[in-house]
């Protein structure tokens, strides 16, 4: 067992609700007990969807358990049938479903339905949310696509076609597939490449059949599209791009990588946006070697490492990933950086790790949100799962060029502006401009002292005066006021550290108590 | 008022002698694990361990919704496949996560441990968990058990099972006292139990209390009102224990709120001249306060779709005190003992239904076109994209409500969408 208070996934179940709500069409059957429709406002409430998702649950009750929860089953998905008329279903259990082992399957066969029913294994004792939509997309494809459609032909009647794309990954509660759609679908246009289909979201089960008539395969979010994009290659020989374009470098290396297996040339003047002279301009010099934490799901953590430190000059020194089938991706990356790679999905670890490394910025999950606020640094979130105001109403891509401009101004919002930050180290004792009183663009809330762990909390609030002041020897664990007057002179993000450090020096020093010297002694200690 | 005759495209429904329909099919409802969502906020040093699935975790994250972060006292002891295998196993796995659990939060003092789906289907015995939890941990830690699992329990009578697995617990006491049993935001339990006091009842306590260590008492001197009419199986351990119901309206709008005072008043033989001279000013300002939404809300037609069994009380002051009219009036669970008195309040004719069938409960929604449509959240946002008005539900649960000085605040909660829509021109 597994103590747990936050999870980052769902079970596996609400990642096939996330494809089978993305799609239209297709009808889901979920063995359940009363109670899981719970899931239906993840998607009504966060995603602000305007219909019901297509679910049918059994929602079984205890009463039902000693007679025929299969003839229930049955039942359920005879109605869903006769009700929404869809052109497939996809029929399975959740967690509690798969023990009493009914066969989804074996029964829906029974049924004669008249439409193709694909049954889902998904082991909700071992698998998440991404597992299990990556495994119903799979299945999806694999039971659907018709494997006679073929490209047409690359010279026709009116001369030489353009060559085609699937986008493939989007799903219903995707952490801004809506406008990575649509801004994809604009930069394969400028490029002169036409999409033959988005799947699953938007893509009806008639449209998974034709999905060998593309050329070739992008795929955008692996977690959910790479085991299908696999299987694409082997069956019908679509190449499949990988490069997943979220910041500059990787747009180009996308656009590249497309023009490569469509067989064009790459055009010199594509827009490619202002985030690079954005982050050029000497606006950004004071971005150079802020200490960043990454973590979120593997393929958003590893692309935003990639942007923190080619394109906006940034340190990281974190890197982690909630989702162990990506965890291989994630070690490399983490090498390449030079930090430990963290891969859990315990809220408490990733926590720790935040405490210790001591960043400026946090990018993360809407945990990673929390934490940060708990700890009082700035943070943005680059990853689900989200809450409802990551599901924006603007346009507000991740991916492609507009996607690196977003992610600028996203990142970049929160820190403390340049200016206001020199003001900070200047007029340090000055009440007015003490870093305590935190960074005017956030507001008083920001003041407030954290609960625990938040470096600044040593710190009182506007009090900074105080602490100059000569006081009697403080009882806070040894240090005379001289030397928290001196602590509070080192800046915020480092303070926490510092503190460690010198309270570990004294501890093993046997000193007792904590001076001015012993501050600077335990600096030059652990600087070798 | 209710349908006349079949509706066109639905099944005629099946309506029973006593002119309840009921029926059964999808339902499109919280499990009990959801009680523990306010559950844990009035009961400030207990510890709620559901031992279940990924699934019940994330329902609590999906359902707490930012609360998840503030030191939550709440938690999952997820089922892994491991466990699964054998059951010895699960309960050593369970003492573990206890374990760490305690070690972590020396200020729980009350340890319930709540049964899912998963742990009842696969017969983990959380009873005999809890007994031998409570020989190690006694007397720091109590522990206790109950289910809220989807399978037996619906929203709100999570909050049920919970509090009649602390009715055993109690003490004994044989001192006369009133009881008001059911959950309530603090503010509104202490205006309530000033208003008792100030009848001349002297002993007025409540369960639950806001703390592990002052739990009331019981016996056959006590009386109890409850305070919400989902406590069926928390009134029969009462009863148990030889406390006394009072029946009464339940307390909500002017109306509602006097006759469950009037309930108490009589059962410990308040002169009516004091009753009247307490009450008066309180429900002045309640009849006040509702007069502002009569205007706004009488004569609308409103639609209740099952959810938490406020449902009924909920119907009989709309009707009765803002003069809306009852389309259909859907609970979960009807407990004709204790809403006897709601039952014979509603206007005559009002269609009650019990349980959901919900394709065709929305199917009746749809024909009926109601002005306003109370129902869950996964159904809000999809009627409203018809042009059907809705009060989001849950809000009911979490909302003080209760009581006169809540009565305005009640009926603004209904008034508000209509209003929002007359306003909006977009």
């Amino acid at each position: 067992m597994q103590l747990t208070v936050w999870t980052y996934e769902g079970p596996p179940h609400v990642g096939a609700m996330r494809v089978a709500t993305g799609m239209r069409d297709l009808h889901y059957v979920l063995h359940a007990p009363q109670g899981d429709t719970y899931a239906d406002l993840l998607f009504t409430m966060i995603e602000r969807r305007d219909h019901r998702p297509p679910v049918t649950y059994t929602t079984f009750q205890a009463r039902d358990l000693g007679k025929d929860t299969a003839e229930l089953f049955k039942k359920a998905a005879r109605d869903a049938y006769d009700r929404f008329q869809p052109q497939a279903m996809i029929v399975g259990s959740s967690c509690t479903a798969e023990l009493i082992q009914d066969d989804p399957h074996g029964l829906s066969l029974t049924m004669g339905l008249d439409c193709p029913v694909i049954p889902l294994e998904l082991p909700s004792y071992s698998r998440k949310e991404n597992w299990g939509a990556s495994e119903t997309f799979y299945q999806i494809v694999r039971a659907l696509a018709d494997k006679e459609r073929k490209p047409p032909p690359a010279v026709g009647e009116n001369g030489p076609r353009r060559p085609r794309a699937n986008l493939l990954g989007p799903t219903a509660l995707g952490f801004r597939h809506r406008d990575d759609i649509t801004e994809i679908t604009r930069l394969l246009a400028d490029l002169g490449i036409d999409v033959n289909l988005v799947a699953p979201m938007g893509a009806s089960p008639a449209d998974i059949v034709r999905i060998g008539e593309a050329d070739f395969n992008i795929c955008l979010y692996p977690e959910i599209a790479a085991q299908a994009c696999s299987w694409l290659e082997r069956t019908f020989r679509q190449k499949t791009v990988k490069t997943v374009p979220i910041g500059l470098n990787a747009t180009r290396e996308f656009v590249a990588e497309v023009c490569a297996v469509a067989g064009i040339p790459v055009p010199a003047d594509l827009d490619q946006g202002r985030m690079g002279w954005w982050s050029r301009s000497i606006d950004s010099t004071y971005l150079t070697g802020k200490r960043v934490f990454i973590f979120g799901d593997a393929t958003h953590a590893v692309a935003a490492a990639r942007v923190a430190s080619e394109e906006l000059g940034f340190k990281v020194v974190g890197l982690g990933c909630y989702n162990r089938e990506f965890a291989r991706e994630l070690r490399a990356a983490a090498e390449k950086y030079g930090v430990e790679p963290l891969i859990s999905d315990d809220y408490l670890a990733v926590e720790e790790a935040i405490e210790a490394a001591a960043p400026e910025l946090v990018l993360g999950t809407q945990m990673e949100r929390h934490i940060a606020k708990r700890l009082r640094l700035p943070c943005a979130v680059i990853s689900a799962p989200v809450h409802v105001q990551d599901f924006p109403a603007r346009h507000s891509p991740q991916m492609g060029f507009e996607g690196a401009n977003v992610l600028f101004d996203t990142w970049v919002h929160p820190l403390v502006m340049g200016l206001e930050e020199h003001l900070l180290t200047m007029f340090r004792e000055d009440f007015e401009f003490s870093d305590a009183a935190g960074p005017s663009h956030l507001g008083h809330a920001s003041s407030a002292p954290a609960a625990h762990g938040a470096p600044a909390a040593e710190q009182p609030a506007g009090d900074v005066a105080t602490i100059a002041a000569p006081a009697p020897a403080s009882d806070e664990g040894g240090w005379t006021a001289e030397a928290l007057a001196e602590l509070g002179k080192i800046p915020f993000f480092v303070r926490g550290k510092a503190r460690r450090n010198t309270e570990k020096y004294a501890a093993e020093h046997g000193v007792i108590t904590i001076t001015r010297e012993t501050l600077y002694e335990a600096k030059s200690h652990y600087a070798r | 008022m209710s349908e006349a005759g079949p509706i066109p495209g639905c099944d005629a429904p099946p309506v029973g002698v006593d002119g309840i329909l009921r029926e059964r099919g999808q339902r499109e409802v919280f499990c009990g694990l959801t009680g523990i969502i306010w559950l844990h906020r009035k009961i400030q040093d207990a510890f709620f361990l559901v031992v279940g699935s990924r699934t019940c975790a994330h329902l609590l994250q999906s359902a707490a919704g930012v609360m998840v972060f503030a030191e939550p006292r709440f938690g999952t002891a997820i089922i892994e496949e491991k466990d699964l295998a054998g059951l010895a196993d699960a309960n050593e796995e369970l003492d573990r996560v206890v374990n760490r659990l305690l070690a972590r939060r020396p200020d729980i003092k009350l340890l319930f441990l709540v049964g899912s789906c998963p742990s009842e289907v696969i017969k983990l015995d959380l009873s005999r968990a809890a007994q031998r939890l409570n020989g190690r941990f006694s007397p720091n830690v109590r522990v206790l058990n109950y289910s809220g699992s989807g399978i037996e329990t619906t929203f709100t009578q999570g909050e049920d099972a919970c509090l009649s697995a602390l009715v055993p617990d109690l003490a004994f006491t044989d001192e006369e006292q009133l009881m008001i049993v059911g959950s309530l935001p603090d503010i509104v339990e202490d205006q309530l139990t000033r208003l008792l006091g100030d009848l001349g009842i002297a002993k007025v306590v409540s369960l639950p209390a806001r703390k592990a260590g002052q739990m009331p008492g019981v016996g056959p001197n006590t009386r109890y009102l409850l305070a919400q009419p989902f406590l069926a199986e928390t009134g029969t351990a009462l009863d148990k224990r030889g406390a006394v119901h009072l029946p009464a309206l339940f307390p909500f709008g002017a109306e509602g709120t006097t006759a469950w005072l009037h309930a108490a008043a009589q059962a410990f033989g308040v002169p009516e001249a004091r009753f009247e001279q307490v009450i008066a000013g309180p429900r002045e300002r309640a009849r006040k306060g509702l007069a502002l939404y009569r205007e706004n809300l009488a004569g609308k037609r409103i639609f209740f779709m099952p959810d938490s069994q406020l449902e009924v009380p909920l119907a009989r002051f709309l009707a009765g005190e803002l003069g809306m009219e009852l389309v259909e009036v859907g609970t979960p669970y009807l407990h004709k003992g204790h809403l006897i008195d709601e039952l014979a309040a509603l206007p005559p004719g009002t269609m009650i239904s019990e349980g959901q069938d919900v394709d065709k409960q929305l199917d009746r929604v749809r024909a009926a076109r109601p002005d306003l449509t109370v129902c869950g959240l996964g159904l809000a946002n999809p009627l409203e994209k018809e042009g059907l008005s809705t009060k989001w539900a849950i809000e009911l649960v979490f909302s003080p409500i209760h009581g006169y000085e809540q009565a305005g605040d009640l009926a603004e909660l209904f008034a508000r969408p209509l209003h929002r829509r007359d306003l909006l021109r977009v």
